[in-house]
């Protein structure tokens, strides 16, 4: 299929895509459009703040996530925590931790610290393989294409909890946790990366600029580096947005296996593991980090769906709902809406179905191409 | 060679290879660690006779890629290992020998496997049902408050970890309002009403997070659809909205709905080992989270690769499943 007859088909007419000063300015305006997105984007940076001045807030507190209070147990009932609400108090702002009396509030603001300084890592380890493995299979010649396009298609198959499960058996234990486990969920799940990457490479690499480039004898890493990279941030940040939530998931699921971040080094996910053994005695245990995981997730999920939209905006123009004369007019209404959906349709594309991922991915990759080109223009 | 009979013999040469090369992968990455491979499978409890014993065992004087043609062997057409002082013949597909329990990792992983198998495919067949069912209603609905409210929920849907759901379903429903006991598996044979009530909440926990993406997938396909001309020209021709949503916008989504569910296997086989460590089934992801926290590396080692012979098969599928439900994917 050749790029440049699939470019110059895509509908695309919006410059988002351009880099430069104008492009982040019309990215921040149409993130601002977007109310759940403000909304999700403000729940975000609390939380990140709430990582980031853990040790100042629990110092307010005066409590530390590691100490053991078993004065606060009542080992009558078999471990609960004394008073009410599981001991919630003016020294305990959230209360303690059955059995062992530790400070909730404290392990609920380090666990941020870990839940998202992993996922963080995990994205960049991600974004760096999948970047340089999708560009090098774009640029180099067809046995360096099928070799790396076959070995991305291997790392797409493989489940990412098995092999991590499997992965963080075998590493010695001396590792620093929180770091190994940012490093295999992000050397396991940076398939998807790569095959977006070398889609938007490929269709780059035919434009007109990119020919000049090449013809001005400029070699292939000063292209890659001068004229590719640029134009491979907005779906690189927009996929990665998506790919942050999923990491933390991913990371709160093997904490709660017992194979992620280790005790007593606080997470998320290995407070719900105690916690399914208390919920009756002591539910506000389990609530809190099942809502903390639930209201994180969620909401860097809407916030990645909203920088889609604010790098995609050709997705507006591009379905059209109306289902007649009559609806015509409101068909420019929902077509809002319809942005959602193909957006939404993108999201689980890129995120798992393969085929539909290269697809959506390509045709966006054009789009997106064909903008520039007219912006060259 | 062209048309759909090479395409679905270059798609299974092509998954042949892939499967060789995970085994590859798999097999390196366990066995060429650093650190000492038969301290590790022993267990930090083996005297260094026994370390000794089991270096003799997993050959680890051979250099590597010998061993990886052992390995392979015994997969293909079995393979002896000497414990000591008898011999014990392991058949085809031999994966090895247990060290924690000396069985046969194969014998290990068939005993395992109806529990999961049980888990994923009643999930599968909820989440289809659950998720195509929620996708059509929103875009029958769509514009409408309906439709507002399903995609709300399929984003939370979406963005909730499985077993933050199965957690929160267990309490509330066994613990809470004890609608149902907490499951204990039975199996199929032996009680069909018995399992199927037992699975009923892992099923709805692994099915209710899968049917979310299912639902945004056939949301957005259909509405993809209903925005052809074909779609324009079956209402010009007075073809009622039912008929258009429930036949001709339908269609336009079984592709994708395909891949996806095929490609959902590999999250759903993850999902399914949080599933079983949760309500406690005696399934191969607990099985398998055991050997990882014994360090068990014949039954680690053998586990990923059942699994992702899985998800390879069930790609391969996939592909020629999309292939002929959509013409025109290209055929390469």
């Amino acid at each position: 299929m050749s790029e440049a007859i699939v470019a110059s088909q895509a509908p695309g007419t919006d410059l988002a895509s351009v880099p430069g000063a104008s492009g982040a300015r019309q990215f921040w305006r149409r993130l601002r459009t977007q109310r759940a997105a403000l909304v999700a984007a403000g729940v975000v940076a609390l939380l990140v703040l709430l990582a980031l001045a853990a040790p100042l807030l629990t110092a307010i507190e005066g409590q530390d996530p590691t100490t053991y209070h078993p004065s606060l147990i009542d080992s009558a009932r078999g471990g609960v925590p004394v008073g009410s609400f599981g001991g919630v108090s003016g020294d305990h702002w959230l209360g303690v931790e059955p059995q062992t009396g530790r400070d909730l509030f404290a392990r609920l603001v380090y666990g941020a610290r870990v839940s998202l300084g992993v996922a963080l890592g995990a994205t960049v380890v991600q974004v760096l393989v999948g970047v340089v493995v999708g560009v090098a299979a774009a640029l180099g010649n067809r046995w360096i294409d099928q070799l790396l396009s076959r070995i991305t298609d291997i790392f797409v198959a493989m489940p990412l909890m098995i092999m991590s499960l499997a992965l963080l058996a075998i590493v010695p234990s001396s590792f620093p946790r929180p770091l190994l486990v940012a490093f295999v969920i992000g050397l396991i799940a940076w398939g998807n990366t790569a095959k977006i990457v070398r889609a938007q490479t490929l269709t780059l690499k035919g434009l007109d600029y990119v020919s000049a480039a090449r013809l001005s004898g400029w070699n292939t890493w000063r292209i890659a580096r001068r004229e590719l990279l640029p134009g491979l941030a907005a779906p690189v940040i927009t996929y990665a947005a998506l790919l942050v939530p999923m990491n933390i998931s991913a990371e709160a699921a093997l904490s709660f296996l017992g194979v992620g971040v280790k005790p007593p080094t606080p997470s998320w996910g290995q407070m719900l593991t105690a916690a399914n053994v208390w919920y009756q005695a002591a539910p506000q245990y389990l609530l809190l980090p099942a809502g903390a995981l639930l209201v994180t997730v969620l909401a860097l999920t809407v916030l990645g769906d909203g920088v889609r939209t604010a790098l995609d905006p050709r997705a507006a123009s591009r379905l059209r709902v109306g289902t007649g004369r009559k609806r015509e007019a409101k068909a420019d209404a929902d077509s809002k809406k319809a942005t959602a959906d193909a957006d939404s349709k993108k999201a689980t594309a890129d995120a798992s179905a393969k085929m539909a991922a290269t697809e959506a991915d390509s045709k966006k990759a054009t789009a997106d191409a064909s903008a520039k080109k007219e912006a060259e223009a | 060679m062209s048309g759909f009979g090479g395409f679905v013999l270059r798609r299974a040469v092509g998954t042949v290879i892939t499967l060789l090369a995970i085994s590859v992968i798999v097999y390196v990455v366990f066995y060429a660690t650093p650190g000492n491979v038969a301290q590790i499978t022993c267990g930090p409890r083996c005297s260094p006779e026994q370390v000794h014993q089991v270096a003799q065992q997993l050959r680890l004087d051979d250099p590597l890629y010998v061993r990886y043609w052992h390995f392979l062997q015994g997969i293909l057409v079995g393979q002896d290992f000497s414990t000591g002082t008898s011999v014990e013949h392991c058949s085809a597909p031999c994966l090895g020998l247990s060290y924690q329990g000396d069985t046969q990792v194969t014998q290990l992983i068939l005993a395992k496997l109806p529990v999961s198998l049980s888990l994923v495919f009643g999930a599968m067949v909820l989440w289809l049902i659950l998720g195509v069912g929620t996708g059509i209603l929103s875009a029958w609905r769509r514009g409408r408050l309906t439709e507002r409210v399903l995609t709300g929920i399929t984003l939370a849907g979406v963005a909730t970890p499985v077993f933050v759901i199965g957690l929160v379903l267990m309490i509330v429903v066994c613990g809470q309002l004890q609608l149902l006991p907490f499951p204990q598996y039975v199996g199929l044979t032996d009680d069909p009403e018995q399992w199927a009530w037992n699975l009923l909440l892992p099923w709805l926990s692994l099915a209710l997070i899968e049917a979310a993406a299912f639902a945004r997938l056939t949301r957005a396909a259909m509405l993809e659809t209903l925005a052809e001309d074909h779609i324009r020209t079956f209402r010009a021709y007075g073809v009622g909205e039912r008929s258009i949503i429930g036949r001709h916008a339908l269609r336009g989504a079984f592709a994708p709905i395909i891949a996806l569910n095929a490609n959902n296997v590999g999250s759903a086989v993850g999902g399914a080992v949080l599933t079983e460590t949760l309500f406690g089934l005696p399934g191969i992801g607990q099985e398998l989270v055991h050997a990882v926290n014994v360090v068990d590396l014949p039954v680690v080692v053998g586990m990923v690769l059942v699994i992702g012979f899985f998800v390879v098969i069930a790609n391969a599928v996939a592909d020629v499943l999309y292939a002929v439900a959509d013409r025109r994917v290209v055929l390469v």
